[in-house]
């Protein structure tokens, strides 16, 4: 794939909730081996947004083209079948099960004579996925979750993703509620993530994560996408601008009765 | 900024020299590891089974000074036939606790359904088999639609189950259905399923396939670890594990195939011993229940629920479906519990499973290191905590003689649920 065709491709995307216009057309694509960040402010439209790639929500118009071709995404199967993985922001990991079990969960390998849950297969696979994002952090991948540490947590969510062949990846929020250092950890497990040849899409609301690990950026503004930008054009405060007014300089929205 | 890039690069050069190593399990490779690791995670709140041993050892202790006769070999089968109904039904509660969940009516449904195997057996001629069949079935039944007004209708098993309590007390008196408010059971058989016994020679060559077969499990377990590259249980651990199984075994078997007959019985040819078939039902039990929890996909999607029941459902697990099978299973136990309490009272008579039999069964569950708040347990757990309720309820009714005993025998009992349900909360505290 080379990165000419994204991966995923939406056009004029809309999503209504009785008469409230969420997403008023919303162009969208990711790349692969790419990560683009999705910013905006709240009530932007990113949750939905990600909703509707997701199949969480049927979108209500638009284009939703996946490695070139138009899909109907009408569920959260359908989209996890075309390899679409959102990583929520409460990460869904089950406490009382220890890593392993959680990256394997609903998919556990069974040993093909005896049906039963293939362990050593299941262990081996986790720690083969955990060495390609060259995660270090874990000491063993048969640690109860409810030991590891914030960034630990969403690096066992983040490699899942991994184990599973995923095309696109969304990861919403991940460094939210992560100090200093983990944030760097798991930051530099996004950028791996998408060396792997993903489309990473990063949701995030802290622009010197967006500037660091993305290569494109894309900004949501009241239910329209202001512009999907190079993150090598952009500086903080056109990103910042663009979120806050939907433009900065010649990049976003035209303003409302300045018709070209 | 370039002190930032200079960092990543000497991070980054670092890494490339050092590749990250393909992590497995953390498994101790010596016996003093493996010992010491255990201690470790005791002190982080991993119990597990240390309360319900020390327990045992405390109360018979104690008992065992207290009176002369409470550690005789009588006595000892005594116990441990007395807590198999518990065990059994604490068996099902712990599918229902590991979700979080709990399920009061369990004792009232099961001396129903063993009402109903009884009425089988009694009013229509039916064989054992069928009157077994007919009870777990009527469990199952009852467990269905139990697990179904939780799952479906979602309403709190708390209020379900209760409602089931007394709703069944009068579905038992209907299926009685005599004057003489109870049905004797006469079937050789089902009386057999609290007081028959093995062979002596059966015993141990139950005991010695046991140990072989657990051996034999493991190393196939650890050969297929080795293939992967994984780290594996070191052999001696395994050889210690399997020796401390044949020698609590071995001195089980022992106890139980001392001879109580007395002079007279032994000369015309009466013998009193050998291993409980209680015993051997609780045997395989476990072993079918521990690998459905273990081993199966189905035990893990209990747990997980258990655990986190939004991330199982965003798994794909069906969780309707899980909760309302852990009614069926323990309602189903339940029943076969209430037929072996029935092989003790030669019956069943109206009022049996009510009281505090339910409770008690939750408190062996929890005595034995399952959790109140779902997401941890073992099917091994119920019949710790089965034991050590025997022991006690056995050492409190002889100790305790006079007008009043049965008053403090309750408070006691109670005692004891609180205290482990303490243990648990505070277990649960120590991991956090």
């Amino acid at each position: 794939m080379t990165s000419d065709n994204p991966v995923l491709k939406l056009r004029g995307i809309t999503k209504s909730f009785g008469p409230v216009e969420v997403l008023k057309g919303v162009d969208f694509e990711a790349r692969a081996g790419e990560v683009t960040a999705l910013v905006g402010d709240n009530g932007a439209g990113k949750s939905t947004l990600v909703k509707c790639i997701g199949g969480s929500y049927s979108v209500d118009g638009g284009e939703y083209l996946f490695e070139g071709g138009p899909v109907t995404v009408k569920g959260p199967r359908d989209a996890s079948a075309l390899g679409i993985e959102i990583v929520y922001q409460d990460l869904a990991l089950c406490d009382n099960l220890d890593i392993v079990q959680n990256m394997f969960l609903g998919r556990e390998s069974l040993n093909r004579r005896t049906r039963t849950l293939d362990e050593a297969d299941m262990e081996h696979q986790a720690g083969q996925a955990l060495a390609a994002l060259s995660v270090r952090t874990v000491k063993s991948v048969r640690q109860k979750v409810s030991s590891l540490s914030g960034g630990q947590r969403q690096t066992v969510a983040i490699a899942k993703t991994v184990l599973w062949n995923s095309k696109v990846v969304i990861l919403d929020e991940p460094t939210a509620a992560l100090g200093v250092a983990q944030t760097a950890q798991v930051l530099d497990l996004v950028r791996r993530l998408a060396d792997q040849g993903m489309a990473v899409i990063l949701i995030s609301h802290n622009m010197l994560d967006v500037l660091k690990v993305s290569d494109s950026v894309a900004a949501l503004y009241l239910g329209r996408m202001a512009a999907q930008v190079r993150t090598s054009e952009l500086n903080q405060t056109q990103i910042v601008e663009l979120i806050t007014a939907g433009r900065s300089g010649s990049l976003g929205l035209i303003p409302e009765g300045a018709a070209a | 900024m370039s002190t930032d890039t200079n960092t990543r690069d000497v991070v980054a050069e670092h890494e490339a020299a050092n590749p990250a190593a393909n992590v497995t399990a953390l498994i101790p490779q010596t016996l003093g590891g493996t010992f010491r690791s255990y201690l470790r995670s005791v002190r982080g709140g991993e119990t597990g089974s240390v309360p319900a041993v020390v327990g045992a050892l405390i109360l018979m202790v104690i008992f065992g000074v207290a009176q002369g006769n409470f550690l005789s070999s009588s006595n000892i089968v005594a116990i441990v036939q007395q807590s198999a109904p518990t065990t059994i039904m604490a068996m099902g509660l712990v599918f229902v606790l590991l979700l979080g969940e709990i399920d009061l009516s369990a004792g009232v449904v099961g001396s129903t359904a063993a009402a109903f195997g009884a009425v089988l057996s009694v009013k229509h001629g039916m064989p054992w088999y069928v009157a077994i069949l007919g009870s777990a079935a009527f469990g199952g039944v009852v467990g269905l639609f139990l697990g179904w007004l939780r799952a479906k209708l979602a309403i709190p098993s708390f209020v379900v189950t209760l409602s089931a309590f007394i709703a069944f007390q009068g579905v038992q008196i209907l299926v009685i259905n005599s004057k003489s408010n109870g049905v004797q059971v006469s079937d050789q058989i089902l009386h057999d399923l609290y007081f028959g016994r093995l062979a002596p020679d059966a015993g141990w060559i139950l005991l010695v396939a046991g140990v072989a077969l657990y051996m034999l499990v493991k190393l196939v377990q650890n050969a297929a670890r080795r293939r992967k590259g994984l780290a594996a249980v070191p052999l001696a651990v395994l050889g210690l594990r399997a020796l401390a199984i044949a020698v609590f075994g071995g001195v089980f078997v022992y106890l139980m195939n001392i001879d109580q007959s007395v002079a007279w019985q032994q000369r015309a040819g009466i013998h009193q011993q050998g291993v409980p078939w209680s015993s051997v039902i609780i045997l395989g039990l476990l072993v079918v229940l521990g690998f459905t929890l273990t081993k199966t996909r189905y035990g893990r999607h209990v747990f997980a629920v258990g655990g986190n029941e939004e991330a199982a459902r965003r798994a794909g697990i069906r969780v309707m479906s899980i909760r309302t099978s852990v009614f069926v299973l323990c309602s189903a136990l339940a029943a076969l519990s209430g037929l072996i309490l029935a092989g003790q009272l030669g019956g069943v008579s109206t009022g049996d499973g009510a009281g505090n039999t339910l409770l008690l069964a939750v408190a062996a569950a929890v005595i034995g290191g399952t959790s109140l708040m779902g997401g941890r347990g073992r099917v091994v757990d119920a019949i710790l905590g089965g034991v050590v309720l025997a022991i006690l309820q056995n050492g409190i009714s002889d100790l305790l003689q006079g007008n009043n005993a049965s008053a403090y025998e309750l408070i006691i009992e109670g005692a004891v649920l609180l205290l482990a349900a303490a243990v648990d909360s505070v277990s649960r505290r120590a991991r956090r």
